[in-house]
């Protein structure tokens, strides 16, 4: 039922996903963070069951922290670390497989350029310009066609995301009222905006 | 439905005289669903060998990496390149040790005798059982629509560009009737003095 979105703007990536926390019929909250913070310059948007989520993120996070500690502080590149999650999420497909889609974005300052890579719980990966995770896609696909351009300004980028959220909240059947917007660019990964603040207990 | 049709795809290769050619769509897909229109399932390894990998293409992409390891291995023990044969055996026998847990890939290879420059082609199932033509080979979810364009369009020994339209127009016409591949078309001519690559410009539906 998880929505997550995201698109690449000239210099940057925008990341957006719904807080809703949900389990058949009970909502258990509205202010969960599912675009979680993998290194300096990159974040993912997850989407699936609430342990395979956090137990996935915050595996792939470490073993990234843990890749910067041992080599003297190199960086990985987002191609890198979307390969990386790519061959755990392989590896783990036939042992005990994780349930989770997720929309991996970063910026390289190499190239002074964000990049965004569709990852699906089979572990296809493909780096796509806009992508979308989960019942969004039906919503949001058409709407970033035809909306987006290459070069987009973060602004733009940021008005085709307020469109695909008003489409879900008109015509989705699943309620999700708040949803957490992040910007990844130059200058690391930031909130833009939420509606439910994670902070919250 | 299988779950060899959960992505989507399409390829052929073909022999013509002292060349061969593979050629693949671009589509990548979740069932009904287009995500991508630039996935790639055609890999070169090296000068004389390229592998189609239709299927699903978390194994496309895993069995790509698999087989970039063992070409790297064979390469650093052997000193020398590995030839299409070898390469194609191989492919065979690691598909066939998942024998009752497969990869769900069927691939094709497309590879030059270095010396001869005699084209190789074969295929395979999911499980590694091979078949070696020398015609022609296809993959993916419109097989029938594959083999009916080919072997209506195929002639032995084909000129490098003359082999370049006999795939395209065989590939698209295929891809045209079939839901789940198309979105774009990719084709490989290899001679000995290199590869040649060209996109297709294709029904984007």
């Amino acid at each position: 039922m998880d929505t997550v979105f995201g698109i690449q703007f000239k210099g940057g990536v925008v990341l957006a996903a719904d807080q809703s926390n949900a389990r058949s019929i009970l909502v258990y909250q509205n202010n969960l963070d599912k675009v979680t913070k993998l290194s300096s310059h990159s974040a993912m948007g997850v989407s699936g069951p609430n342990a395979d989520m956090v137990n996935f993120t915050e595996y792939i996070a470490k073993n990234l922290a843990l890749y910067e500690l041992a080599n003297d502080g190199t960086k990985l590149s987002t191609k890198a670390q979307a390969n990386f999650c790519r061959n755990e999420l392989a590896v783990a497909l036939r042992k005990g497989p994780y349930q989770v889609n997720l929309l991996l974005g970063g910026y390289d300052e190499k190239d002074d350029a964000g990049s965004l890579y569709f990852l699906d719980y089979l572990a296809a990966l493909q780096k796509v310009p806009y992508g979308s995770q989960g019942y969004a896609s039906n919503f949001c696909l058409s709407i970033m066609d035809k909306e987006y351009r290459e070069g987009l300004t973060e602004a733009d980028a940021l008005l085709i995301i307020e469109h695909c959220i008003k489409e879900i909240a008109t015509r989705f059947l699943i309620n999700q009222p708040n949803f957490m917007i992040k910007i990844i660019d130059k200058d690391g990964v930031r909130v833009h905006s939420f509606g439910g603040d994670p902070a919250d207990t | 439905m299988s779950i060899l049709e959960y992505n989507g795809a399409a390829m052929i290769a073909m022999a013509g005289k002292d060349c061969v050619g593979i050629a693949a769509d671009r589509r990548l897909g979740i069932q009904a669903q287009t995500v991508s229109t630039d996935f790639t399932k055609v890999f070169k390894m090296n000068d004389t060998i390229h592998v189609g990998l239709g299927g699903l293409a978390t194994d496309v992409q895993t069995l790509h990496n698999i087989l970039k390891f063992r070409m790297g291995l064979y390469e650093l023990r052997e000193e020398r390149e590995m030839t299409p044969q070898v390469f194609s055996h191989l492919l065979s026998t690691l598909l066939y040790e998942k024998r009752f847990g497969p990869y769900f890939v069927e691939p094709i290879v497309a590879g030059l005798d270095a010396k001869t420059n005699k084209p190789f082609l074969s295929s395979m199932d999911l499980i590694g059982a091979p078949v070696q033509t020398k015609d022609f080979v296809v993959s993916g979810t419109c097989t029938g629509n594959l083999y009916g364009m080919c072997e209506t369009l195929y002639k032995p020994d084909l000129e490098p560009d003359a082999l370049f339209e006999t795939l395209a127009q065989a590939l698209l016409a295929s891809v045209d009737r079939d839901a789940l591949s198309g979105w774009g078309g990719v084709v490989h001519i290899i001679t000995k003095d290199g590869v040649t690559t060209r996109e297709l410009k294709g029904r984007q539906d």
